[in-house]
Order: C-alpha cells, then sequence, then structure tokens
C-alpha cells in the first residue's frame, strides 16, 4: 500500500488561491484504504473549500470526481469531461497518480493535495509504517522476513549500531530498532548463526541512485510494438 | 609482520597496556586547541582518537585534526563514520590519510544525523562499519579498491573498530565483535564503563569465543564531573548506561568531581586486571586536561617509547 498524509487545508487552500473552477479528483487505491484520498476525503476538502472562500460565491466552482485508480493511465478517461471543464485539479492521489494526470492533459493544472510518504502498512487504527523502500534487489531471504533497508535508520546491512537500546532506535524511542526485531525473530526461528555472516555491501545502482528505473517485461510485450 | 607501524599497534603488540585518549576537533577552523591538548599529552598517552562529527554536529574533519598531531609527531587515530561519504569519499579519505601519515583508523556508523545540528541532512550509509572493515582491510592485505581494481602504493593502517557491550541486544554484542573481527579488525574501542559488572559479563562471552586473542580490546572509560552531568549523559547519549550507584555515590559526595575521577581511577584499575582487556581509552569529553592526571594517578606512567627503526 503506498501510504499518504494530506497537505492540510491551509496549504491546500493558498496552493488554489489563484483559481475558481476547481476539480477535486481522489483516487480508489492505495489513498481510500489509508483514508486520505478516497471518496470522502474528496467531499471533506471540497466542502472545507467552499467554507473557507464562501464570499466568492457563485464565481466558485467545486466539483468531486473520483477516478479507479490515477496510476493506470486508462482509469484516468473517467475524469477526462470534467478535467476538460476545470481550470485547476487538485489530485488527491499518489505521487504517480498526480504525474499520470499532468502526462495525459498536458495543457492543464494538477497541484497535490497529499504529500506521498512510503510503501507501508497500517499497524493499528491511524497508525501505518513504512515496510519496503523498494530497492530493487530483495533481501528478506537473508534477514527473516524483516527489511533492514527500510526499517533501520541507517539501512544497516551487518546487524543493530551501537545506539540500539532497549529494543528502540537512536533517533527517537517511539521507532523501533529494525534489526532488534530481526534478531528476535532469528532467534525464535533458530536461525541466529544467520547473523554471524557478513553481508556484502549493497548494489546500490539497483535502487534509486540510477535516476528513475524501468521495469521492462520482454514476455509481456505486444509483438508490433516490438517491431 | 607489523601492519602500520603505528605507535599504537606497537605498544599493543608487544604487550604494552594502551593508553588512548580523544579529541574532539573543533567547531571552527582554528586548529591550534587540537595542537595544544595534543602537546600536553605528550607522554601520557599512546595515541589520540580524533572523533569524526560526533552526534552530527559539524567540527573540523577528523583527517585535518589527525594531521595537526601528525605534524608535531604523534599518532592519531582517524575515525571515519559511514554517514556521511559513499565508498568513493571513504577510500578517497583513506589515501590522503596514509599520504598524510596517518597510520590508525577507527570504523564507525556514525551517529544520526538527526542528533546533530544539521537533522535536516540526507544520510549516506552506503556502507555499514563492517563493510568499511572489510574495505579497509582489503586496500592493505590485496592492494585492492573495493571495485577490485587494484591500488598502486595501498594505504597499510592499523585497523579499529568500536564494540557497545550495552546496546542491546545484549547477547548479540559478542556476536557483532566477533564479526567485526571476522572482517579484520585489529583493536576495538569500547563504549564508555561504568557499569563494571555488566562489562566483566560482556568480558567471560568475549573470552568464551578467544576473541581476545585475535583482536586486541581496549576498554573505554569516562571521568564524570557531577552527578547532575551523569544524569543528562544516561539520558541522551544513545548507548551509554551509568548504573544508579555511580549517580548516588556523586550526589553524596562533598566535591563531586574529585569523586568523579576517583570513581574512573577505580574504574581503570579494575578494566586492567580484567582479563582480554589490552588497554584503556579515557574519553574525557571537552575537559582533556583531565588525562594527564588520571593515567598518572591509575599507575599507568611511564608509557613506552619506541624507537623510529623498532
Amino acid at each position: 500500500l503506498i501510504i499518504a498524509k494530506s497537505k492540510g487545508i491551509e496549504e491546500i487552500l493558498r496552493i488554489l488561491k489563484p483559481y475558481q473552477k476547481i476539480l477535486v479528483a481522489g483516487c480508489r487505491g492505495c489513498v481510500t484504504v489509508c483514508l486520505t484520498g478516497g471518496a470522502k476525503e474528496v467531499g471533506l476538502i471540497s466542502s472545507a473549500i467552499r467554507l473557507a472562500r464562501k464570499e466568492e460565491k457563485d464565481a466558485l466552482s467545486i466539483r468531486e470526481e473520483i477516478s479507479q485508480r490515477q496510476c493506470e493511465l486508462e482509469f484516468n478517461q473517467e475524469l477526462a469531461e470534467a478535467v476538460e471543464e476545470a481550470e485547476v485539479i487538485l489530485s488527491l492521489a499518489c505521487g504517480v497518480g498526480v504525474q499520470n494526470l499532468a502526462e495525459q492533459w498536458p495543457d492543464k493544472i494538477f497541484l497535490p493535495g497529499l504529500n506521498t510518504k512510503f510503501m507501508g502498512s497500517p499497524v493499528q487504527q491511524g497508525v501505518w509504517e513504512e515496510r519496503c523502500q523498494g530497492c530493487g534487489e530483495c533481501l528478506l531471504d537473508k534477514t527473516c522476513g524483516i527489511c533492514p533497508i527500510a526499517r533501520c535508520a541507517k539501512s544497516l546491512l551487518n546487524g543493530p549500531c551501537g545506539g540500539s537500546y532497549a529494543g528502540k532506535c537512536e533517533v527517537d524511542d517511539d521507532t523501533v530498532c529494525g534489526w532488534h526485531l530481526i534478531y528476535e525473530r532469528a532467534s525464535r526461528l533458530g536461525q541466529l548463526a544467520r547473523l554471524t555472516e557478513i553481508n556484502s555491501v549493497k548494489d546500490w545502482s539497483k535502487a534509486r541512485d540510477y535516476g528513475p528505473r524501468r521495469v521492462v517485461r520482454g514476455d509481456m510485450r505486444l509483438a508490433e510494438v516490438e517491431k | 609482520l607489523p601492519k602500520s607501524r603505528s605507535n599504537l599497534e606497537r605498544v599493543l603488540t608487544t604487550g604494552g597496556f594502551a593508553v588512548t585518549t580523544e579529541i574532539a576537533p573543533p567547531k571552527h577552523s582554528n586548529g591550534s586547541r587540537v595542537a595544544e591538548i595534543g602537546k600536553r599529552m605528550q607522554g601520557y598517552v599512546d595515541s589520540f582518537n580524533l572523533t569524526d562529527n560526533p552526534a552530527g554536529v559539524v567540527r573540523m574533519s577528523s583527517l585535518a585534526a589527525s594531521v595537526i598531531l601528525v605534524q608535531q609527531g604523534q599518532d592519531p587515530v582517524l575515525h571515519m563514520t559511514c554517514r556521511d561519504r559513499n565508498r568513493i569519499g571513504l577510500q578517497s579519505d583513506l589515501l590522503g590519510a596514509y599520504a598524510l601519515g596517518v597510520r590508525n583508523v577507527l570504523c564507525l556508523t556514525g551517529d544520526h544525523q538527526r542528533l546533530g545540528n544539521h537533522p535536516t541532512a540526507k544520510g549516506v550509509y552506503d556502507l555499514d562499519s563492517i563493510n568499511l572493515i572489510c574495505m579497509v582491510k582489503q586496500l592493505r592485505d590485496e592492494q585492492r579498491f573495493m571495485c577490485s581494481e587494484e591500488c598502486e602504493v595501498a594505504p597499510s593502517f592499523y585497523i579499529g573498530c568500536v564494540a557497545n557491550p550495552f546496546a542491546g541486544p545484549f547477547e548479540y554484542r559478542v556476536v557483532r565483535l566477533e564479526q567485526k573481527v571476522k572482517a579484520g579488525a585489529d583493536f576495538v574501542q569500547t563504549q564508555s564503563v561504568f557499569d563494571l559488572e555488566h562489562f566483566e559479563h560482556f568480558m567471560e562471552m568475549v573470552r568464551a569465543r578467544g576473541l581476545e586473542q585475535r583482536v586486541k580490546i581496549i576498554a573505554g572509560v569516562m571521568p564524570l564531573t557531577s552527578a547532575k552531568e551523569a544524569a543528562i549523559l544516561q539520558k541522551n547519549k544513545p548507548g551509554m548506561s551509568i548504573p544508579d550507584s555511580i549517580i548516588a555515590r556523586l550526589e553524596n559526595s562533598a566535591d563531586q568531581k574529585s569523586e568523579g575521577l576517583q570513581i574512573c581511577i577505580e574504574q581503570i584499575q579494575f578494566l586492567r586486571n580484567l582479563a582480554g582487556v589490552a588497554g584503556i581509552h579515557i574519553m574525557a569529553c571537552e575537559c582533556e586536561e583531565l588525562v594527564p592526571f588520571l593515567v598518572e594517578a591509575a599507575g599507568l606512567l611511564p608509557r613506552p617509547q619506541f624507537l623510529p627503526a623498532d
């Protein structure tokens, strides 16, 4: 799940200030599940804008629409008529969604209503945590199913640093030490010997360090495109 | 065969009980205080650790401060953390440090940037401390960079690492030390020891694995100057554990500073007699003037002297 958080009504009002014909576009994907960009939030944000700008009366028009998934181009066709009509589109999708819309309608202005945070999961009602950084080369087989790249503040490959104390990370007491979790799990699985092996340096070229990444699957390509 | 011919290596490999200390480089661009502290401690310690932006607070580089000591004939231990440089920067600095006369390097992960004065900085952590040890050893023993290209004139460092027996999980700490030894560490300096019983337990586990035969273990100590300071350290410093009994002893004393020194002297004497401990590392942050007194009072003088040809 992609986890995102609202930019907050103040910032949204600020970036929307120059515009009056506004489309608030939600998404039924991850942001609906993490309660930031679904139908309900589209309604709430739209009402908040109307309320804050009530003096503008009829000059202000706010339309509410929702795409099945803003991250897939074909689903956004559902929004076509509303986008054409609007002066500006506030997208409540993740950064992928905002960019997809912008690519599809190059002459329109799209603004983000959310800050896209991470790939993660809800851990309690109202609490989401990061679980994966998409480093491009999964090493969960070596670390008992707990990712040190995502869950250690220093992405260490060989055990907890000297700042791990009582299961907590040195960055703050609310952060669990990822390597402490790995140690506990290795211990439960009878795999502590694994932690004596040295993991050699990571190949960060598989991560974000070579610029934007791309996955190409020859077996999925259409014959005419290949030609 | 000697690896680096550093003073520290000579002391440790000729059976001496090493005494090292730590200087935090200044938060400005005048290095005279580093030179001054070095001179004042001449003859009291065998080598000097120069910290690498400890706690993520910007200071003069460890490399520059180390060279200031080299220039006056002293033996620095260059701290190198993984927080601020990737493998390219780290190897480049290793070459430069060696060219300028530095012979000991201490490989650390580094305190998180969140703790320092630039908390919004991007942390690097391309390598971790164990990868770093492997890299320094490969350069020295195989004359090859991490990418496996040959290094024509390879730096031959005495390789150090750190251990924090007071961090968690406790049982893992000795495993981690063994990993560092396996990676190629020649010596280890520990976090400040206050809880002697806990450290004794750690050393039992070290000896059970025979690690003291494979790595020189230098135990860290820190003189406390007041009960208040001790409580602050205990609360704020990652990985530091000060027993309540020590804080109470300071509180109940009429002269807390001299009581703090007395506690430190007792700790040094205890650690000196603990099987497997090969030296003492005195961390007197910002009160380096206490070090000569402690060394003398703990009976660690005179320090071994070597001729250049030794």
